[in-house]
């Protein structure tokens, strides 16, 4: 118990830190919100009032704690461009970047156990060679080209999907998972090839074990010693790399919200950007920060549940 | 003594290696890096100049490589584009690693307090997804060539604070560094006369690496219309601009795409050659 007191503490200075940071980023860099928002003609007296309005004329640190302070309480204060509440304004877009991530990493984990277990079967033979190069490929291809590249194949010349543009799942399952399934492919297709690379690696380790051999010995089919033997000890790493990267996938979402036009947290972000939104960046940086600390927080939880001996030497140091 | 005759053992013969697999790459890369480096004096259009009667023309022989949604030539766009993404991509890995570099030894060597609040930094800034944050510092730094160099530099930082290190930790208790230090060198020249040229050749490896992961970082930058301002001419850019001509001029989009997939493909190449050279037991990965 005192070891998971030590990790909660530990995440909570993270947060701390990283609100703080966000914080100092929006803040000190140059560029004066009130001149972005009014524009190159306001009044310098205009420009002192809506300072006092967002209260800027105040000390930083008082803003941040100020700021900290209602953010605990799940007020993360008003976008100044379209007055909407910023913690409303990500709830309603955050089941959009959801199900984008998720459908993402099940497209990726799909193609990466079965081609990491068809590898392992003959190390270097052709299949493995070949999805080796396959998975050299796609990680040279960044997720706005592998986007673009989806919508000229699949929207402009075979016309199968619809290029941009986003149906909630109220418009029936069907017309939601057509407007999701581009944006999802140009995360995943490129997500496997790290997953599918750890995992074949982790196989090539186990299957050298003595149980293995054991099960070998028994007499046990090749696929039942895959599947039931060497596979869940192998998958250790595989989902600390799935906690890791959904800092990339996040990234990636961004982009592909963008792309494909889907009113997701990553498209709220970019258009506070543009508009200059100090508060609502804030928020969703913020907000997107924490999320991808609290992911990796429990990934490393549960490793510690699936794997005892990782307590007492991962966490150590 | 010198520290730089301290070397892994098993250093794989260059020999063999050297097979298509990596005399392509290694040309691509040189062809990429001349053109971009010459540009100045070959014999190309302005990459700005428009000319909006002969927009989105397919390739021939006036326009090798076509022209764009505004008329302009895309070789010579996409030759100015190499040019912003190769200074972007080896500046930005460089800053980064001269910082992270120096927190990463201090931290491995010095350990203790030292190494507590080296951790506890990279720990920070590795909290934040790299894009977000790239988004953010550039945003409200103001879009130019310097400031996503910066951006992305400081991105860098804890990539290169962790492989150095983890080298210094591995370097910092031979024998050579006892001896030297027995002999009554300082801190200072240990570190950069005795632990630096052993943990360079790591560096250099990921430095590499590196150098292709910020190209793509700058495309998507870029190509979110946050990167390089706009008549300056970047691959993600362009591959931005390609899109809204996708179904009658799709080679706007695809030709710099493919260019930066071969660029980014070929450095990958070189740096896993790279790797497998400096640290043989990351070979089988």
């Amino acid at each position: 118990m005192h070891w998971l007191a030590r990790q909660v503490l530990r995440l909570a200075v993270v947060l701390f830190c990283v609100t703080l940071l966000t914080f100092l980023i929006v803040n000190i860099l140059p560029g004066d919100v009130a001149t972005a928002i009014l524009g190159g003609l306001a009044t310098p007296e205009d420009l002192a009032g809506l300072r006092a309005d967002l209260g800027l004329d105040r000390p930083m640190l008082v803003r941040y704690f100020d700021w900290l302070g209602s953010a605990l309480s799940g007020d993360l204060g008003r976008s100044h461009r379209s007055g909407e509440p910023v913690a409303q304004a990500i709830a309603d877009r955050l089941p959009v970047s959801l199900q984008l991530m998720i459908m993402a990493q099940v497209i990726a984990i799909g193609i990466a156990v079965p081609a990491a277990l068809l590898s392992v079967r003959r190390p270097g033979g052709l299949f493995d060679r070949l999805s080796a190069s396959t998975a050299f490929g796609f990680l040279a291809t960044p997720s706005f080209m592998l986007g673009i590249l989806l919508i000229y194949l699949f929207s402009v010349t075979l016309d199968l999907l619809p290029a941009t543009g986003f149906s909630p799942m109220s418009e029936g399952l069907w017309a939601n998972l057509e407007s999701m399934i581009l944006p999802a492919l140009s995360l995943g297709l490129i997500e496997w090839t790290v997953l599918m690379r750890v995992l074949r690696s982790d196989l090539l380790t186990t299957l050298k074990e003595d149980f293995i051999l054991l099960a070998r010995a028994k007499g046990l089919p090749p696929w039942r010693v895959l599947l039931q033997h060497a596979l869940r000890p192998s998958s250790f790493t595989l989902i600390t790399v799935i906690g890791l990267n959904i800092g990339g996938l996040i990234g990636g979402a961004v982009i592909v919200e963008q792309i494909f036009a889907l009113p997701g947290v990553g498209r709220l972000l970019l258009g506070g950007i543009f508009n200059r939104d100090l508060i609502l960046v804030q928020g969703t940086v913020s907000f997107i920060a924490a999320g991808f600390v609290l992911v990796n927080f429990l990934v490393d939880m549960l490793y510690a549940v699936l794997d005892p001996r990782v307590r007492h030497v991962r966490f150590r140091s | 003594m010198s520290a730089s005759a301290v070397r892994p053992a098993t250093v794989a013969p260059v020999g063999r290696r050297l097979s298509w697999a990596i005399v392509l790459p290694l040309a691509w890369v040189a062809l990429v890096a001349f053109l971009a480096v010459t540009a100045d004096w070959l014999p190309l259009p302005d990459p700005a100049a428009q000319e909006l009667i002969l927009r989105r023309k397919p390739p021939s022989t006036t326009y090798l490589l076509g022209t764009d949604n505004l008329g302009r030539d895309m070789l010579s766009r996409i030759i100015y584009g190499g040019r912003t993404s190769l200074i972007v991509g080896i500046c930005a890995p460089f800053f980064g690693f001269l910082i992270g570099g120096a927190i990463g030894m201090s931290a491995g060597y010095f350990r203790g307090k030292v190494d507590l609040l080296a951790v506890g930094f990279i720990d920070i800034l590795l909290a934040f997804p790299t894009l977000v944050l790239a988004l953010t510092f550039v945003a409200y730094l103001g879009q130019s060539l310097f400031n996503v160099t910066l951006a992305l530099g400081i991105l860098s930082i804890p990539a290169a604070a962790r492989v150095s290190r983890a080298n210094t930790m591995a370097w910092a208790n031979r024998d050579f560094v006892l001896a030297a230090r027995t002999i009554g060198a300082s801190n200072w020249r240990i570190l950069t006369r005795e632990i630096l040229p052993n943990v360079l050749p790591a560096m250099f490896a990921f430095w590499l690496v590196a150098v292709s992961v910020i190209i793509v970082a700058e495309g998507a930058l870029s190509f979110l219309g946050l990167g390089i301002p706009a008549p300056q001419p970047s691959w993600g850019g362009m591959i931005a601009d390609g899109r809204e001509a996708l179904d009658v001029a799709p080679h706007t989009a695809l030709i710099p795409a493919a260019v930066m997939f071969l660029t980014v493909l070929s450095l990958n190449f070189l740096g896993d050659m790279v790797r497998n050279l400096v640290d043989p037991r990351r070979s089988s990965l």
